[in-house]
């Protein structure tokens, strides 16, 4: 990672994300996980994952309030929904642009800290937005129900255009419905450009500078080299990127809820990043996807169901099975993640991307370790 | 991994226009009985089996209510498949029912977890529809998560039997027509409670509410007030609280020299059982004030709470929908198969999941199909009896389940660990009717 | 006056529990450099001693209700009861008292485990490494409460004798009418008894001597050949019982859940950061402060100034704090900085 790739190789790796990506619906397929709204959430917590990399994977500054960027972006968008018309468009571009505005705020003020002192300071500022609104701030965010469309709303554009039908209207891309696979499709090309942009922020001068500073503010600061334009830049293109995901959840589905700004999502993102790999390009991907086939797969098994997977087995066995399973599956899902997380940190130091490629070291080059070479690691330490 | 069927997923297929339509377009095109040319989202089609999705919470604070929840899902499932000793399929009249699954079609299910966040019962809900491809989806413990969800399956034309949720929006401002609840919400709460406080404690007491500060808490201090104001009461002062405040003291201190001499809890959950807790420790129930006895109220109970909170809710008024000491025939054979088979009984949480079941399965019956407009028509205006609470009536206008709400007390010397609540009055279904248009909102339309 | 006497003294029980919660975290920040996210889960597994001691003392003799025949609903009386008869009833009546002493030897056990199975190989480790194995960790623990207990809250009284109310307005001149539970009372006294302990125990045996010179310099008090490993595992233990017991007593006011230690769990965080990093007084102080801060502004006189106020409060102050004092109250320069 030290060393610029070449833009041949850059493209390479886009090119093999792409279709990755836009496959996700037959190679995920065997696993169960092709259905469009969990496709849709891997590409949009991709992309929020992708974007908290960049500010924490470069800068080593942890952010634990990320979720507010997420939460202003659903709601600016529902509210151009609501206001102007259903092409996401203009919604996702308001929900990225306000989103960054709010970031500019934030930042601003968290950057003058290091440290878990900026962690705190942007969890303080997020756990307040939550909980404005959650109760005061109701008239804007519609509480604890949540920001819906209703057949009132005024849709000043659309309804210069077209007629209000008799049901609630869907979002669009002018014309095109944007549930289903077609949201999908929408999310995966603004993550696969989210992602090209994040590739060029790692290999630019500015991703160099970035990463100056996580290796060393001090002596950065010592240089002359004023860090803070820098971190405040990151900062806010992290909180777009967030902004960015929440308006597109807000795209696939015109709802947007208070807790999507609660302090346990912005530990998401963070817990997704580490698990991951914090600091790769691929990594925060990794784990968020992880992360929501568990929360959306492992809930669903019920023993109905493991019966069925373990039909095969002669009766007791089977019984005896389905009953140790069961544990950590259904409303043991919860247990299952907790070992995963500490299964892989303990094993993996640095998550799966960063363990991968240390056994992959490990099997293929054992002589560089034996001379002390010591590989890149992206990690942080104080 | 579970079972697909292929054709399920046409219209959302070719809706989307992916990869598999060409694929999916082969499927032929299914009529059902010939009556409709119609499709639909998720029609069974030829298949033997229908999908019921059962959505409710399984981690997180509520999730002993959803557990409850999904019991008796199990238990509705067998006895429409004609297995088990058939429950309140026995005693519900008019019925239409046969005991051999729904239409014919065994009934099948997918359980998820709403982890009580609107949008994690969202995704997990979307998950039933688009690969499981669920016919109705049913659950929820919390008015938020009933609203998002009923929100959705209007956009996907797939129906939505509400759980437990008491909020007057529900069926108010955010009712859609394809979301139906047989819960009772919290303007009835206030109109079932409020003689009963009359009675009880007189016409002249000067009120203190605190108010768990999201719109369930703002709609029950509302009823509360307007019914307790409209006998003569003075509310002396009314606070919001934060939810998940954990420790209340703050807010119970200013009680003490208020004045007042009621306190409302317009709480639930674990809010209810840690401010109700706090309240007694306050001393508050042994103050005298204006020469009366300080008394606290709590609009809606139910069983597992009042276990929460052990002996401080002991001698407390409240509402709840269902009680398993009820004695007509449909709630005693409810409570006899789902003790039989889970060694408990059920909680109202259980009952309301269990009846939706029933009668969403019956409106199948009626319409003779799965088709979602004609099945809500045979919803719409349904007049039933021998499920608890006497007759009762889902109203066309708002999907609002009317029937008699329970006035219960905290058990002073239970019988036994469950025999935690006390019917104090089942105040009729008249009394607790009220106009749909005070709440505005609107249906919307049969077919999306 | 009474409404501000009382306040205060809700602010400081509440700021006694923010206290006690934070000081365990602070040492084990302070000395171990360990970002624990287990610390919430540790405070709640005190609480369910309590819960657990409550379940065997209370073990009974189950009379079936006749009345009920298609499941087991019976009355119980408790063995302890039938046998020592008012003696016995005493003990269960004073459970929460008893399971401190059941508790210190518990989560002294469960520190030096953690510490000794987990968390030490992961002191060179990164921040992001500790903070998800110890997240994790706090999850697989929940979950086995979970499975033992439910997820709905189980009452726990306290004491008979100290259930009900002080009248402590006739002690302090603002007569009768003003009230305050005796169990919070009692709660204050404690946190301020563990308090002044862990201050003593660091600032005037030897043990502590150490302890707080491997906070300011670990690599030092490791060159002076002395054994630092094994006060670490100390300090941590030590910090685990801390939590356990602001667990234990914080039963009887809030009925404890498997869930209740990810609510404090980012509260305690605050409390820490706005004290300042690697001070011990500066928890303390600033759990103090912002529980009294929290109980002003619940009052519905502030509350018609600015709305919404008691939501964000602890959140506002510590931005404030954190913009005022760049390394909260008493924070030393350099520590959990970079």
């Amino acid at each position: 990672m030290s060393v610029s790739p070449s833009p041949k190789k850059e493209l390479a790796t886009i090119a093999i994300f792409t279709v990755a990506v836009l496959a996700m619906p037959i190679w995920l397929a065997p696993i169960g996980a092709a259905y469009p709204d969990l496709l849709q959430k891997f590409a949009i917590f991709g992309i929020f994952a992708i974007g908290f990399n960049i500010l924490f994977g470069l800068t080593g500054y942890l952010s634990f309030g990320h979720a507010a960027f997420l939460g202003v972006g659903s709601y600016t968008a529902v509210w151009s929904f609501k206001l102007l018309t259903m092409n996401v468009l203009p919604a996702v571009i308001f929900g990225t642009v306000l989103a960054g505005l709010f970031a500019v705020l934030i930042g601003y003020v968290s950057l003058r800290r290091s440290g878990i002192y900026f962690s705190i300071l942007t969890l303080a500022f997020a756990q307040m937005s939550y909980n404005l609104a959650y109760s005061v701030l109701t008239p804007i965010t519609n509480g604890e129900t949540g920001l819906q469309l209703t057949q009132q709303d005024p849709r000043i554009i659309d309804s210069m255009f077209v007629e209000a039908g008799a049901g609630l209207p869907s979002t669009t891309l002018f014309g095109l419905k944007m549930s289903g696979y077609p949201g999908f499709y929408f999310c995966a090309v603004v993550l696969i450009i989210g992602f090209w942009i994040s590739l060029k922020i790692f290999n630019s001068p500015f991703g160099m500078k970035l990463k100056a500073i996580k290796s060393n503010q001090t002596r950065m600061g010592y240089t002359g080299f004023n860090t803070r334009p820098y971190l405040l830049v990151a900062f806010v293109i992290s909180g777009m990127y967030a902004g960015l995901a929440g308006s597109l959840m807000a795209a696939t589905d015109p709802l947007a809820g208070a807790e999507r700004m609660q302090w346990t999502a912005s530990g998401e993102v963070v817990l997704m990043t580490i698990l991951g790999g914090v600091g790769t390009l691929i990594g925060p991907l990794l784990g968020a996807g992880v992360i929501k086939y568990f929360e959306n797969i492992f809930s669903s098994y019920n023993e109905n169901v493991l019966h069925q997977i373990f039909a095969a087995l002669p009766d007791p066995l089977e019984d005896a099975v389905v009953a140790v399973t069961s544990l950590f599956v259904g409303e043991g899902w919860h247990l299952t993640l907790g070992t995963l997380f500490m299964v892989i940190v303990i094993f993996l130091p640095g998550g799966i991307v960063e363990g991968a490629r240390r056994l992959k070291s490990l099997v293929l080059r054992p002589t560089v370790r034996k001379y002390g070479f010591k590989t890149d690691q992206p990690t942080t330490r104080s | 991994m579970t079972k697909r069927i292929i054709p399920v997923t046409r219209r959302g297929v070719l809706k989307g226009g992916s990869a598999l339509a060409g694929a999916a377009a082969l499927a032929p095109t299914i009529f059902v009985r010939g009556a409709w040319a119609e499709d639909f989202r998720n029609n069974p089609g030829s298949a033997g089996s229908v999908k019921l999705g059962f959505n409710v919470p399984q981690t997180g604070p509520y999730a002993d209510e959803g557990a409850d929840e999904l019991r008796a899902y199990l238990l509705a499932v067998k006895h429409l498949n004609g297995e088990g000793d058939g429950g309140m399929l026995n005693t519900m009249t008019p019925k239409s029912l046969k005991g051999n699954g729904i239409l014919g079609k065994k009934v099948e299910y997918v359980t998820g977890d709403t982890q009580t966040k609107s949008d994690a019962a969202r995704a997990s809900a979307k998950r039933m529809i688009e690969k499981d491809g669920v016919l109705m989806v049913t659950g929820g413990s919390s008015s938020g998560v009933a609203i998002a969800v009923q929100g959705l399956c209007q956009e996907m034309g797939i129906i939505f039997m509400a759980g437990l949720t008491h909020s007057n929006d529900t069926t108010g401002k955010d009712k859609r027509r394809y979301g139906f609840r047989h819960f009772f919400n919290a303007y009835m709460s206030g109109a079932a409670l409020g003689p009963v406080l009359e009675k009880e404690y007189g016409k002249e007491r000067r009120a203190y509410h605190l108010t768990a500060d999201y719109t369930w808490g703002w709609t029950q201090e509302e009823s509360m007030r307007k019914f307790t104001e409209g006998f003569g009461w003075e509310t002396v002062a009314a606070v919001k609280t934060p939810v998940g405040a954990g420790d209340f003291s703050q807010y119970i201190t200013p009680v003490l020299n208020s004045g007042a001499d009621v306190l409302v809890l317009n709480h639930y959950g674990k809010d209810m059982i840690n401010s109700l807790t706090q309240a007694v420790q306050f001393g508050l129930r042994d103050k005298q004030v204006n020469g009366k006895q300080f008394e606290i109220v709590v609009p809606l109970f139910s069983r597992l709470m009042a276990q929460g909170a052990g002996d401080a809710i002991k001698g407390i008024l409240g509402s709840t929908n269902w009680n398993w000491s009820l004695q007509d025939e449909g709630s005693k054979a409810f409570v006899k198969s789902f003790g039989q088979e889970y060694g408990a009984p059920p909680s109202m949480a259980a009952h309301t999941c269990y009846v939706q079941t029933l009668l969403y399965a019956n409106a199948c019956e009626m319409a003779g199909t799965f088709y979602p407009p004609e099945v809500i028509k045979a919803l719409e205006g349904f007049k039933f009896d021998g499920m608890g609470n006497g007759p009762t009536e889902y109203r066309a206008a708002d999907h609002q389940c009317f029937k008699d709400v329970l006035v219960v007390r905290g058990n002073e010397n239970p019988s036994s660990q469950f025999d935690l609540l006390k019917v104090v009055q089942q105040t009729p279904r008249s009394q607790v009717e009220y106009d749909p248009a005070i709440f505005g909102g609107e249906l919307g339309p049969y077919k999306v | 006056m009474d409404a501000i006497f009382l306040q205060i003294l809700n602010g400081l029980d509440k700021g006694g529990a923010y206290a006690l919660i934070a000081l365990g975290l602070t040492l084990v920040f302070g000395t171990l450099g360990v970002v624990n996210f287990a610390h919430g889960a540790l405070f709640m597994m005190g609480a369910f001693c309590v819960v657990t001691l409550q379940k065997v003392l209370t073990i009974a003799k189950r009379v079936k209700d006749p009345s009920v025949t298609f499941f087991d609903a019976y009355k119980e009386q408790p063995y302890l009861e039938i046998w020592f008869g008012d003696t016995g009833r005493a003990i269960i009546d004073y459970v929460v008292p008893i399971s401190i002493l059941l508790a210190i030897p518990i989560m002294l056990i469960v520190g030096v485990a953690m510490e000794r199975g987990l968390i030490r190989y992961f002191y060179k480790r990164a921040h992001a490494d500790q903070i998800l194995v110890t997240f994790g960790l706090a999850i697989v623990l929940q979950e086995i409460i979970k499975s033992f207990f439910g997820a709905n809250p189980i009452p726990v009284s306290a004491p008979h004798v100290v259930a009900g109310s002080a009248a402590i307005g006739s002690l302090v001149g603002l007569g009768d009418a003003v009230v305050y539970p005796w169990w919070r009372l009692i709660y204050l006294l404690f946190s301020g008894v563990v308090i002044f302990g862990v201050f003593a125990f660091l600032q005037y045996t030897t043990y502590g001597m150490v302890v707080r010179a491997g906070m300011a310099d670990r690599e030092t008090v490791g060159l002076l050949g002395i054994n630092i490993q094994r006060r670490f595992t100390i300090v941590f233990g030590l910090a685990t019982v801390v939590a356990g017991l602001a667990g234990v007593m914080y039963t009887p006011v809030l009925p404890p859940d498997y869930h209740m230690g990810m609510e404090f769990l980012v509260l305690s965080f605050v409390v820490v950061v706005v004290g300042g990093m690697g001070s011990l007084g500066g928890a303390v102080t600033a759990g103090f402060l912002l529980g009294v801060l929290q109980s002003f502004s619940s009052m519905t006189e502030v509350k018609a100034i600015i709305p919404g106020i008691d939501q964000i409060i602890i959140y506002l102050v510590a931005v404030v704090i954190l913009l005022v004092r760049p390394r909260g109250l008493m924070g030393r320069k350099g520590v959990m900085e970079s």
